[in-house]
């Protein structure tokens, strides 16, 4: 299996994408699945359009883009959070 | 980087913000007459709070984060308002819906990437309605002050944490 490269953003990539980063790296050791995580400010993003095949985000996506965006806020607020957990571990295993 | 302020001159109780924008400011501009963060830091964060916005409905006491770019920044810090009558933010990643919000956490971060345990402990706070509930319910600063040491040994630890 590939190694996929995820993208982590935020509006400054300072806070919320940090929480969000720290969640996935615990993930993926858990799993043991080998992660290139890239924690970036969303206006970044362009620049991974052709490498990434996952964006986890805590910001508003209005753009489309070639891969699967998924949104993080439960990472923040503890509410769905296993949920999100599944779909991104969905992503990563496919 | 350096060490993380909190005490408090910038936890604000009572606050009695009409808007969102008003509250950003006055939270804001007490961390700017505090010295911790540049003046350029009121305008960003209102921005990016309009931009990305920080409403995180956490339950019956919802908080918003706002918090902006790294170069506004003088000295990491986290600044706490615990508003009078809730005021509506903008839900995180959702434009479409607000969330009517008690208590402001504003960070002051200065640098990308880091703090990752004070931001996890923080979240942990979040995510416990009775800690929400002992904040909102605080006669004064300095028991704001205590209650979030508690569950923040990264404000204790003397020097920091990367």
């Amino acid at each position: 299996m590939a190694k996929k490269q995820v993208l982590v953003a935020c509006g400054a990539g300072v806070a919320t994408s940090t929480v969000v980063n720290g969640a996935i790296e615990d993930m993926a050791k858990e799993h043991k699945l080998s992660v290139d995580l890239k924690q970036i400010k969303i206006a970044e993003v362009e620049s991974y359009v052709d490498t990434a095949d996952l964006l986890v985000t805590t910001a508003t996506i209005k753009k489309e883009y070639p891969f699967p965006v998924i949104n993080a806020r439960s990472f923040l607020t503890g509410i769905g959070m296993e949920d999100t957990k599944q779909e991104i571990l969905d992503e990563l295993k496919k | 980087m350096s060490d993380l302020y909190f005490d408090t001159p910038v936890i604000l109780l009572d606050m009695d913000g009409g808007s969102k924008e008003e509250v950003l400011r006055t939270m804001a501009q007490n961390l700017v007459n505090n010295g911790l963060v540049k003046q350029s830091f009121v305008e960003a964060v209102i921005q990016r709070e309009n931009e990305y916005a920080t409403g995180l409905p956490t339950g019956d006491i919802a908080v918003a984060i706002p918090h902006t770019d790294v170069e506004h920044v003088e000295q990491k810090a986290i600044s706490v308002g615990i508003l009078k009558n809730p005021v509506d933010f903008i839900v995180m990643g959702d434009d479409t819906e607000t969330v009517p919000v008690k208590i402001v956490f504003m960070l002051a971060m200065d640098e990308a990437h880091s703090q990752l345990k004070l931001l996890q402990q923080l979240m942990q706070v979040f995510q416990d309605q009775s800690i929400l509930n002992e904040l909102i319910s605080a006669s004064d600063e300095k028991q704001i002050k205590r209650t979030m040491e508690e569950k923040l040994d990264a404000l204790s630890l003397k020097g920091g944490e990367k």
